[in-house]
């Protein structure tokens, strides 16, 4: 007995020293924290328990008997954040370069089984140079054995990867399906071909960072959601992200005090919308002044910013916001706006998050990129997204919602629950402009009589009352009671309960 | 007494002038432009009337317009403010002509104090001091020297065509005067072509008091003086009254020659005479303001005085029912000129919209004159005076610690303002001390404003509330829902407060009942007070029983906090988070010398130069619109251009990156 125990306690210090010091120190050397480290700052203080900290790999080419440190390149586990539970995986760059073995795949299915069973979030710190390679094709498996549970795992509980170090080639894949993807800036990469090879095919000369660092992903590609300064700051704003998240699709998101009365009002918003109906305003002051305590977790805050994602709070409880921002091409829809609200559209859904929407969008973007990009299918993504969603959806137009992007952004024929509009708001198949010069053609070149229709257009339809007068608008409400209006829209809405038809899943535009 | 007036103004003043007609019970019309439409003036007014578009030569100067507002609302005077139409002849004439009131003095008062050399000449001739010094062409050598005796050593020897300190030499005694004429003479000729110079009594240590008079017509009474000695490129930035140079005799002779001034030109309104004053309690008239001055609030609040009110009473016929010996000073007030411009950039002006303007609440030691409100908008057609903030006080130190109270609740947001460079203003001891002159801001900031010109404070205090944000956002986080049964998370008591690069470990408890705080720092206890909740902009408890008000702006994962002008970043770890959060690198801010930024929020119009190209300095770069003003950027040192990280047709935030160099 005694000498079980000092024999665990050996591994145990086996374990936990990692690749050893000298790696340790190279690690830090490089700004980045060890595996270890990062989960003491993500959990709460004492409540990680740890799995399989004995699993060692079963290779024996190469030498590679010779070479095994327990735990073997990955800290697996759970714990809580806010004392909410949180399973946890945490590659160790120390010990094989993070490398992927089929026993690290192992250790990393098996906490991904079990969050499934006990619907708990899975939260991946990657920080791994690749598969291990001495295993070949058995590490290949493994990858492929956590692909299958992130796709099973989609919708049913929050999947979020933290890129904390390198993340290339078939490893790529797996954080690709989760639901977020954060990176920290400096120290992590993702790209599914490195630069060299990206050079000898394709001679193109690029750097890493430049490749598929977290400033590219976050604004270029689009594929991850946020970059952060370093590790420290990054685990405390995911520590911050997971107060927002639902546990599983099987709980409504989770809910706490706040001091931020459900009535206040916001007389500075009745200012927000410059006459110059052209003028662009920062939709993000709305946001901050209509959630609880100015609080908003934009995520994909610097991928298409023509269209703002993130969450917020109301009467403290986790909202999704999707808003079209003026400030960025006007508002509008295009290829990359659409897809990026679609699948935030989508993510609320799965997990029973409301979706609040403001509208101010004068229609799609036009143009041969757009129409070659496909714009068609990607702007259906979004409308899709809105369509099939059947969590509360409020939705408030500022001032635009102009023809076919007005029936995309959460209209009420969508199943749009509650739809505001305010009084600035024009609901209308287009501008007064635009629409003049198409039933008015014989007008044109005669531009005071191209005017006096403009106005004429601009009198009957640069309102909420034709939409009103059909329904499409529930009522015009004051800026400054914005937030009075979705607290008590979105209290009315939370026995909410709508099923869409029985099958095995929709076909989305992809 | 008037049934109506209009006032011929737009911002603070017009909505001051507007708070008295209404306690006088005298129906307001106001006046404004197409971007003044939602502005507070007009919304208080009982009427308004629109003159054109924004600029002020198309509405606010349009004579006829006004004048045909007044005709149609039946408004019977004018209020004029300061600036537009104050001080304008041909304005009062076309009032005159229709029976309508001028709320101001004579014209011909105006038209004789206009002008620069009648007005000194008058002032002589009323027995009022002036700066002595010779305007005539001076011969020779000897003949300036022979000037300079009569005048008194120091004198300044200028060039009549003079500009921009050319031709100008200071003499302390006769060697330095037949120098300095000699020198002058010479730089004169061959800077401007012309060798005339004339030679003035040169003030040392200048300091600008004013006196406000009060006059009837008949009865003239001075009320106090103003020390605006704090100018910045000769716009004034702070005011006080009295002024803590002035003793009681200086005060009544001052305020004498300020009467006889006013007696001579038959002056029948408010109005003030401005004056130099030397190291000495020498006083030199300078000109007469024939209006309502910006900073009239300050002689307000130390006199009781109404003098809007009294503008209107004398405008309307009634008499003075003051005497001298009923105008008293008691207590201290000081002005601040809150601008929308940014201290930081060699204050460049701001415009913008007022995301948040939350002003100090108003009370017996407080008054903010504003014409804005909460999201309304700086506007780039006028003044950028965002509002004037009064403080009070027993004494002149009172009102100072009223003032910095007063500046740290100011709270606005969405443009920037000058309140980090009056709250270093208030904290310096120069200007505790009273020491002024109008080079205060010159001689203080010879390098210009920086963040190192703000006061050192006791770190402890941001550290204490910091500590406690952090243990309510801790003890909510801790209350969220869905918790594992039983193993619910529990708050810690030790902490590490990071403020700025410096790491301050503290204790956090709760105390009594919920709004103590039992806080330890370095094992100094600091206990905290405060009822603050989340979402609040201000910070306000106590810290060790002394009041504090912090403006905290939440960051998601920190805060950054600001007051006594200063603003810090904090972060708040786990002991062992700040134990790694000391490994991380330091990342340097880009070094932005490298880059053309854009200077404000705007649109990205055109891009003058390609990649690879050599630029000179002076060079025009890049053009960004902002307010429908077009923004030229110009290469402000020789270089070659890297990369181009913006399109034509972007819209740029502040500072965001469009060319960058090698």
């Amino acid at each position: 007995m005694q000498e079980i125990i000092r024999l665990l306690e050996e591994k145990r210090a086996q374990a936990r020293a990692g690749g050893g010091q000298r790696r340790i120190d190279a690690q830090h050397g490089k700004g980045k924290l060890t595996a270890r480290e990062r989960l003491e700052l993500l959990l709460d203080e004492g409540s990680f328990e740890e799995w399989d900290m004995f699993v060692e790999h079963r290779c024996s080419d190469f030498g590679m008997q010779e070479n095994k440190t327990p735990g073997d390149g990955v800290v697996t586990g759970y714990g809580t954040i806010n004392g909410r539970l949180v399973f946890v995986f945490s590659q160790d760059f120390t010990v094989f370069g993070g490398s992927l073995s089929e026993a690290h795949a192992e250790k990393i299915c098996k906490i991904m089984d079990q969050a499934m069973k006990v619907g708990a979030p899975v939260i991946g710190l990657n920080d791994s140079g690749g598969a291990r390679i001495q295993e070949g094709v058995a590490s290949l498996g493994g990858y492929a054995e956590v692909f299958q549970r992130n796709v099973m795992a989609s919708g049913v509980i929050p999947q979020v990867s933290m890129i904390m170090g390198p993340c290339a080639g078939g490893a790529v894949y797996s954080p690709a399906m989760t639901d977020f993807i954060f990176m920290v800036k400096d120290s992590s990469y993702m790209f599914v071909t490195g630069p060299d090879v990206v050079k000898t095919v394709t001679h193109e000369q690029v750097t890493a960072e430049e490749l598929g660092g977290a400033i590219t992903h976050t604004g270029k590609s689009g594929v991850a959601d946020l970059a952060f300064d370093d590790d420290v700051q990054a685990i405390a704003q995911l520590r911050r992200f997971m107060d927002f998240m639902p546990s599983s699709n099987r709980e409504d998101p989770p809910q706490r005090p706040t001091d931020d009365p459900s009535d206040r009002a916001e007389y500075s918003l009745d200012t927000l919308i410059p006459d110059n109906p052209n003028m662009p305003y920062d939709m993000k002051e709305l946001i901050t002044k209509v959630a609880d305590e100015q609080d908003f977790f934009e995520v994909q805050p610097e991928y298409a910013k023509n269209i703002i994602t993130g969450f917020a709070r109301f009467e403290g409880r986790t909202v999704g916001i999707v808003a079209n921002q003026p400030m960025v091409l006007a508002g509008c829809l295009d290829i990359d706006s659409s897809r990026k609200a679609a699948r935030f559209v989508r993510y609320c859904d799965c997990f029973n998050i409301p979706v609040v929407t403001f509208v101010d969008v004068p229609g799609f973007m036009p143009g041969t990129t757009q129409e070659y990009g496909g714009i068609i299918k990607h702007g259906a993504k979004l409308l899709y997204a809105y369509a099939e969603a059947t969590v509360p959806k409020v939705t408030v137009i500022t001032r635009k919602a102009y023809g076919g992007a007005y029936d995309v952004m959460a209209s009420k024929h969508l199943r749009g629950d509650v739809n505001y509009a305010w009084p600035t708001a024009e609901i209308a198949v287009m501008g007064p402009k635009g629409a003049v010069e198409i039933i008015f053609r014989g007008d044109l070149g005669n531009e005071e009589k191209i005017a006096e229709r403009t106005e004429e257009y601009r009198q009957k339809f640069a309102n909420p009352f034709v939409a009103g007068s059909r329904g499409y608008i529930d009522d015009v409400i004051m800026p400054h009671n914005t937030r009075k209006r979705i607290c008590r829209s979105l209290a009315m809405l939370r026995d909410k309960q709508l099923e869409n038809p029985w099958r095995k899943h929709g076909n989305i535009p992809l | 007494m008037f049934k109506k007036i209009l006032i011929a103004n737009r911002g603070e003043i017009a909505c001051r002038v507007i708070k008295t007609a209404k306690k006088m019970g005298i129906a307001t019309v106001a006046v404004y432009s197409e971007a003044d439409r939602d502005a507070l003036h007009v919304q208080m007014a009982d009427e308004g009337v629109l003159l054109g578009p924004p600029p002020s030569n198309q509405s606010y100067l349009l004579i006829d317009k006004i004048v045909q507002a007044c005709v149609d609302t039946g408004a019977e005077a004018v209020h004029p403010g300061y600036g537009f139409l104050s001080e304008n002849q041909a304005f009062q004439k076309a009032l005159a002509e229709k029976g309508i009131a001028f709320i101001g003095p004579d014209a011909w008062a105006i038209s004789a104090m206009g002008d620069k050399i009648e007005s000194k000449k008058l002032a002589k001739e009323a027995g009022v001091n002036t700066v002595p010094g010779y305007m005539g062409v001076i011969k020779d050598t000897e003949e300036a020297v022979k000037i300079a005796e009569e005048i008194g050593f120091p004198v300044m020897i200028k060039a009549s065509a003079g500009g921009g300190g050319k031709g100008m030499r200071l003499a302390w005694n006769v060697e330095e005067a037949r120098e300095g004429f000699e020198s002058a003479t010479n730089e004169a000729r061959s800077s401007f072509g012309d060798d005339r110079v004339f030679i003035e009594k040169f003030i040392e240590q200048p300091r600008h008091i004013e006196i406000q008079v009060l006059s009837d017509g008949e009865t003239c009474l001075y009320v106090g003086e103003r020390e605006c000695s704090i100018q910045r490129r000769h716009q004034k930035v702070i005011e006080e009254a009295p002024s803590p140079f002035i003793d009681p005799e200086t005060r009544k002779a001052m305020g004498e020659q300020a009467v006889a001034l006013s007696k001579a030109v038959d002056y029948k309104s408010a109005g003030t005479v401005e004056f130099i004053v030397d190291a000495n309690r020498n006083f030199y008239f300078l000109e007469m303001n024939t209006r309502l001055q910006v900073e009239h609030p300050v002689t307000e609040l130390v006199t009781g005085l109404d003098l809007v009110e009294w503008m209107i009473r004398i405008a309307a016929g009634e008499k003075l029912t003051l005497t001298q010996d009923d105008i008293k000073l008691t207590g201290w007030a000081m002005e601040s000129r809150i601008y929308a411009e940014d201290p930081y950039r060699n204050f460049l002006p701001s415009t913008g919209r007022l995301v948040y303007y939350r002003p100090p609440k108003e009370s017996d030691t407080v008054r903010v004159d504003t014409g804005v409100y909460d999201g309304g908008e700086i506007s780039m057609f006028y003044d950028p005076m965002v509002a004037k903030l009064i403080t009070y006080g027993a004494d002149r130190n009172a009102a100072i610690t009223e003032m910095r109270k007063a500046l740290d609740e100011f709270y606005i947001r969405g443009i920037s303002h000058n309140i980090p460079f009056l709250a270093s203003l208030m904290s310096k001891k120069r200007f505790v001390d009273g020491n002024l002159t109008t080079n205060f801001i010159a001689e203080e900031y010879a390098d210009g404003f920086s963040a190192d010109d703000l006061p050192a404070e006791d770190p402890s205090v941001l550290v204490a509330v910091a500590a406690v944000i952090n243990r309510l956002y801790a003890d909510r986080a801790a209350s969220v829902s869905g918790q594992l049964p039983g193993h619910e998370m529990h708050i810690r008591t030790d902490w590490v407060v990071r403020l700025n690069d410096d790491y301050y470990p503290v204790r956090v408890e709760r105390a009594g009942n919920g709004e103590h705080y039992a806080v330890e720092i370095e094992g100094e206890s600091y206990p905290v007070v405060t009822d603050w909740t989340f979402g609040e902009p201000l910070f306000v408890g106590t810290v060790k029983g002394k009041e504090v008000t912090v403006q905290v702006d939440g960051l998601g994962i920190g805060y950054r906090l600001f007051n006594n002008g200063a603003q810090a970043l904090a972060t708040v770890y786990t002991p062992r988070g700040a134990e790694l959060a000391r490994v991380m690198p330091k990342k340097e801010p880009p070094d932005l010398s490298k880059f053309l930024l854009s200077p404000m929020p705007g649109l990205l119009v055109s891009v003058a130069v390609s990649e690879g190209q050599e630029v000179k300095s002076g060079e025009t770069l890049a053009v960004v619109e902002a307010m429908k003003m077009e923004n030229v950027l110009k290469a402000e040192m020789d270089g070659t251009v890297k990369k181009i990280h913006a399109a034509p047709g972007a819209s740029l935030s502040v500072d965001e990156i469009i060319i960058e160099f090698e």
